[in-house]
């Protein structure tokens, strides 16, 4: 790495400037964040503001049209996601995509592996008690402990969200990326949720995006908000709570 | 578990005695015929199964490995190179798991119906090359009179040898997949099946495990097209033509993609239709008859002949329970143990 790639080690996310066309359709314009590390971040925005597309974005779902995404101040801008998740990003999202056919436990033993390496390994087999020693600690963390041997098809909408966000959890992830962790969960599960992103570690970097206005503006130091692909306002949730503009476009405004 | 491990244990002291009790015709015919056929319908429920992925030139990796054998054991009027057994066999499963390997390559850029169009295109594309290329294939004729080696002074080609040669073979490549299954390869694999964006979100390389897995697949076919040839004795055009092509695609689904012992269940009612249609109907009518039968099975058991014993054993566990039920009833006092060994 050269030293002029080494300044912006400073920002765990730095995106400068990404725009993501679709044909005609310009989803995501002149996006820039940057977020230092162990920032809780929230981003908000109205339905097809480009959060989700954003977020694609950034782990390589989706190659941006143009800007530059780095991660620890290196760019993974044309990264395979795959490589990203390897250099400690990771994320969860807005539907619970979740092994169905697979238990608790293999699903939690693939994202354990699958960040650990030996990918590949036909040798032995998957289940010892090193390795269930590993998910069991995670299942702890997730407390899915009791479902630990049921296909994750049968999980329940909350318990599927919360194995979603067990498996971005495993191995050490330095940013996560949460896409509305909290969709479809009752006010306790949200209640249980909040709790459980407040224990993790100021090691782990948190971008959340999130539609209530009252779990992001807790839960962030800081606050982004999109609109129309658009940057609206950016700043800190006090600063936010008190714009106007994010006022009238929660509460249905037309704004331009 | 006690009671499954009793029916593998008598499942497989079935098929050592089945010699015993049959003919030459059963014991090779159908018993071996079933095992190598089954084998080669394994490779193809290995890919549907546990990497969601359907191939159609499964058959064509299996008449990749057949051909070699052939080519460096039996040459025939210049065509072929006489080699030692072993190293000819060593070839013949690489060339099979190379070719897998390519297949995947191939396939995996694909989805669905299109991962459908492009194996069946390499099998067609590999049918031709058989039927035009005389320098290595020896065209139209191919090749005969290829005989399975004598090993310590143990025959191959007679029937008993050959049908336990088979078993063997076929019982390791059932293990195998039994096996790689519950490995972090297998689980990455039926991972790919369920969510394969989900997986590389996790750091996985999603064509690698698909190209891995045909590479797997084609060993397990070749294994299945060795003997396949050697219980023919030839291999020519017509061994990886359409109709064999389409035959492994039918014992998978006449047997059903629950389970590993599909392609067996599968391969043997083909084969046992296979060889006792001609007593009913005229030879030109099999197809007639097969594809009934495979109607007859999609229909009512999407999930082929494993889906239907699995609920028949459902059906008749629920049967049981509310038996033993009304017997506890009735005589004040149960015993569920009991009463299941009396089943």
């Amino acid at each position: 790495m050269t030293p002029a790639e080494q300044i912006d080690t400073a920002h765990a996310l730095d995106i400068e400037g990404v725009v993501c066309r679709f044909g005609a359709l310009v989803a995501v314009s002149d996006i820039s964040i940057a977020i230092p590390p162990g920032e809780r971040h929230a981003v908000l925005g109205a339905n097809g503001a480009g959060k989700t597309t954003l977020f694609n974005m950034i782990s390589g779902d989706i190659t941006p049209s143009a800007g530059r995404i780095a991660l620890f101040g290196e760019d993974i801008t044309s990264l395979p996601p795959q490589r990203r998740v390897l250099k400690g990003l990771r994320r969860t999202y807005q539907k619970s995509l979740v092994f169905d056919g697979l238990s608790v436990r293999e699903n939690l033993f693939l994202a354990e592996r699958g960040v650990r390496g030996r990918r590949f390994s036909v040798l032995a087999a998957a289940r010892n008690e090193q390795e269930n020693a590993k998910t069991e600690a995670l299942a702890e963390r997730i407390s899915l402990m009791a479902k630990l041997d049921s296909p994750a098809g049968e999980l329940s909408h909350g318990e599927q969200r919360q194995l979603e966000l067990g498996m971005a959890l495993a191995g050490n992830p330095r940013v996560l990326l949460l896409d509305e962790p909290a969709a479809g969960l009752s006010l306790s599960e949200r209640r249980q949720l909040l709790g459980m992103l407040e224990t993790l570690p100021k090691t782990i970097t948190l971008v959340i995006i999130e539609h209530d206005l009252d779990i992001a503006l807790q839960a962030a130091d800081r606050v982004t908000v999109m609109h129309n692909g658009r940057m609206l306002a950016a700043g800190t949730p006090e600063e936010i709570s008190a714009n106007q503009t994010v006022h009238d476009i929660y509460m249905g405004k037309n704004v331009n | 578990m006690t009671r499954r491990t009793l029916l593998w244990c008598a499942a497989g002291m079935g098929l050592i005695a089945y010699p015993l009790l049959v003919n030459n015709f059963w014991l090779v015919q159908i018993g071996g015929r079933t095992l190598g056929f089954g084998t080669i319908a394994l490779s193809l429920v290995f890919l549907v199964a546990y990497g969601g992925m359907l191939s159609l030139a499964q058959m064509t990796v299996a008449g990749v490995a057949g051909y070699a054998v052939a080519y460096f054991t039996a040459p025939v009027a210049g065509v072929g190179l006489l080699l030692p057994w072993p190293l000819a066999l060593l070839i013949a499963l690489a060339l099979a798991t190379l070719a897998g390997l390519l297949i995947g390559l191939l396939a995996v850029r694909t989805l669905g119906i299109y991962t459908l169009m492009i194996t069946l295109a390499i099998a067609m594309a590999f049918y031709f090359l058989t039927l035009q290329n005389y320098a290595i294939f020896n065209g139209y004729t191919g090749f005969s009179n290829v005989q399975p080696p004598v090993v310590a002074g143990v025959d191959f080609s007679r029937a008993l040898p050959f049908y336990y040669l088979s078993l063997a073979i076929a019982a390791a490549c059932y293990g195998a997949v039994r096996h790689i299954t519950r490995t972090p390869f297998g689980l990455a694999l039926q991972g790919v099946r369920d969510n394969p964006r989900r997986l590389r979100s996790l750091g996985y390389d999603v064509a690698r495990v698909r190209v891995v897995a045909f590479a797997i697949a084609g060993l397990l076919a070749g294994l299945g097209g060795i003997l396949n040839l050697w219980l023919n004795g030839s291999i020519s055009p017509a061994s990886v033509g359409i109709n064999p092509v389409i035959d492994v695609l039918m014992a998978a689904v006449l047997g059903g993609f629950l389970h590993p012992i599909g392609a067996y269940v599968g391969a043997l009612v083909f084969t046992v239709v296979d060889n006792f249609a001609i007593n009913f109907i005229a030879r030109e009518r099999f197809n007639t008859l097969i594809g009934l039968v495979f109607l007859a099975v999609v229909l009512f058991s999407p999930d082929g002949i494993t889906g239907l014993l699995r609920r028949g054993r459902i059906w008749l566990e629920e049967k049981v329970a509310r038996l033993n039920r009304r017997r506890g009833r009735n005589a004040g006092s149960s015993s569920p143990m009991q009463s299941r060994q009396e089943t």
